[in-house]
């Protein structure tokens, strides 16, 4: 048997140990050395920013033609399905009929008492009593569709937005509960026979799932204000809530405005100059 | 004479249970389909990935892609081949089908040979189709 001393087992412990410590370190230099370029992703450098986006609607510049506009251009551009459009029935045979209950809006016209439930007014200006307000998702700082959410296809983006992400909506109609604004519409059936053309540049969506306002996120991304600003004759401003100098905040800082249904606490980022 | 009748019993026995082979050799004969590079890809060189990593990971890519987009507001990817993309399946001239022009012949002719339907399309739409 052969005998070790201590000191030739210390030996050998140290170079193994030694040689423990260099495999790692001879991986990392090889990965350095010739490894591929890694892939990355950005945004378009002519891309919108905001800390906060937020909407202001200046109600002195509305009247029943802009509105239209407004709802038609944001509806055309998102592809949303309109019930009253008559159905190809060479394309979708057997279309079963349509219930106006279900229809699908990402922003709409209302009247004061039901935008504005809680400042109904006997005496209200009479001007309001006529004009329709466009109403659409809020977009609140604390939004309650978000928490409502059970697969976080509903989330608030670092920049303000409350967006929806499509691909895990699972259709269970939590957010459309927990919304106070009914932003929301469910997708009850193939919205695909009532979009009368098509737009190449934004999906349709499925049966089974929830749809709002995206605040046109695709076209911030490029650089672009969003359909309802340029359907609005200057009605409608979109720009950042936490920028003292931005448009929206000089707005706020020269006119009274008001926002739907301030008590619940959502805070809304829509206001409404009145 | 015993021999004779084992090895032809061999013999028998060998093609009987190889019969699904011979059976497949005879009536099959549709190869895997090519998929076609049409439209810009014919002239373009590049993919995202490699061809064969293309080939094996592109539903993951995809993946990848629509979590960027929706949920952390990227939009531009540059490629480990240098190449930007604007990530998107089927909307401007680097998506998916702005490049791979005609879905039929590349996606589809691929996805039904491997018995796959991707139901994307649901919402996502082929700007050939439309017009
Ligand atoms: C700029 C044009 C372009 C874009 C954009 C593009 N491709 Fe390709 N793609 C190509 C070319 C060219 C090839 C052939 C590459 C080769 O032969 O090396 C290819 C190859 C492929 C292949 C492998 C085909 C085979 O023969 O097995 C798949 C799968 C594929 N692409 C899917 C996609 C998907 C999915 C996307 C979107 C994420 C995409 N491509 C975006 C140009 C493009
Ligand atoms: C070379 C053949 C091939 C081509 C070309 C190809 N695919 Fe695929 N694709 C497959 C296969 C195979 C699968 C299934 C993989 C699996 O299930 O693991 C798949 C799966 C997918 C999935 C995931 C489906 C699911 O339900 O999980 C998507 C999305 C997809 N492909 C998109 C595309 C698009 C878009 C194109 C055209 C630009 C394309 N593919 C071209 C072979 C191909
Ligand atoms: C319920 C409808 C729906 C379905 C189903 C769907 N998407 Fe989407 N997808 C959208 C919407 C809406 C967007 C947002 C577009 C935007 O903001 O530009 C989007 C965005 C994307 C994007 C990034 C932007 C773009 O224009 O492509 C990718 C990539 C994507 N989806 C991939 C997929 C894949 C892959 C599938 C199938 C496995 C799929 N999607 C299924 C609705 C859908």
């Amino acid at each position: 048997m052969m005998k070790k001393s201590r000191r030739s087992f210390l030996k050998v412990a140290g170079i193994a140990a030694i040689g423990l410590g260099a495999a790692p370190a001879m991986t990392f230099a090889a990965s350095d050395s010739h490894g591929a370029a890694q892939a990355v992703k950005g945004k378009n450098q002519e891309a919108l920013s905001a800390h906060r986006w937020g909407m202001v609607i200046d109600t002195s510049k509305l009247n029943e033609e802009v509105a239209k506009n407004i709802t038609e251009a944001c509806h055309r551009n998102h592809n949303v399905p309109d019930f009253n459009h008559e159905v190809d029935e060479e394309k979708y045979p057997n279309t079963r009929p349509t219930n106006p209950k279900q229809e699908i809006k990402w922003i709409w016209e209302e009247h004061f008492n039901y935008a504005f439930p809680d400042m109904e007014d006997e005496f209200l200006v009479e001007k309001f009593k006529h004009l329709g307000f466009p109403v659409t998702c809020n977009h609140c700082k604390n939004a309650p569709c978000v928490q409502a959410c059970p697969t976080q296809a509903t989330f608030k983006r670092e920049d303000g937005i409350v967006l929806m992400d499509f691909h895990r909506c699972i259709g269970c109609r939590f957010c459309m509960a927990a919304c106070p604004y009914g932003a929301r519409s469910f997708n009850f059936r193939d919205p695909r026979p009532f979009i009368a053309e098509t737009v190449p540049e934004f999906p349709t969506r499925s049966k089974g799932v929830v749809e709002k306002c995206n605040l046109c996120a695709e076209r911030l991304a490029k650089g672009q204000m969003p359909h309802c600003v340029e359907a609005s004759e200057g009605a409608i401003v979109v720009g950042d809530l936490e920028d003292p100098e931005s448009e929206v905040r000089v707005l706020l800082n020269e006119n009274y405005s008001i926002r739907r249904k301030q008590s619940l606490g959502t805070e809304p980022s829509v206001y409404y100059v009145v | 004479m015993n021999k004779n009748l084992i090895i032809a019993g061999l013999a028998v026995f060998v093609i009987a249970v190889l019969s699904p082979f011979w059976f497949n050799l005879v009536t099959v004969t549709q190869a895997a389909p090519k998929p076609e590079l049409l439209g810009k890809a014919k002239t373009e060189k590049k993919c995202v990935l490699d061809k064969y990593d293309m080939r094996a990971n592109h539903m993951s890519l995809l993946d990848e892609w629509r979590v960027s987009v929706v949920r952390d507001a990227d939009r531009m990817y540059t490629a480990a081949n240098g190449h930007s993309f604007n990530m998107s399946l089927s909307t401007g001239e680097n998506s998916c089908l702005g490049c791979h022009e005609d879905k039929e012949k590349f996606c589809d002719s691929c996805h039904t040979y491997a018995s796959v339907s991707p139901y994307c399309w649901e919402c996502h739409t082929n700007p050939k189709e439309i017009q």
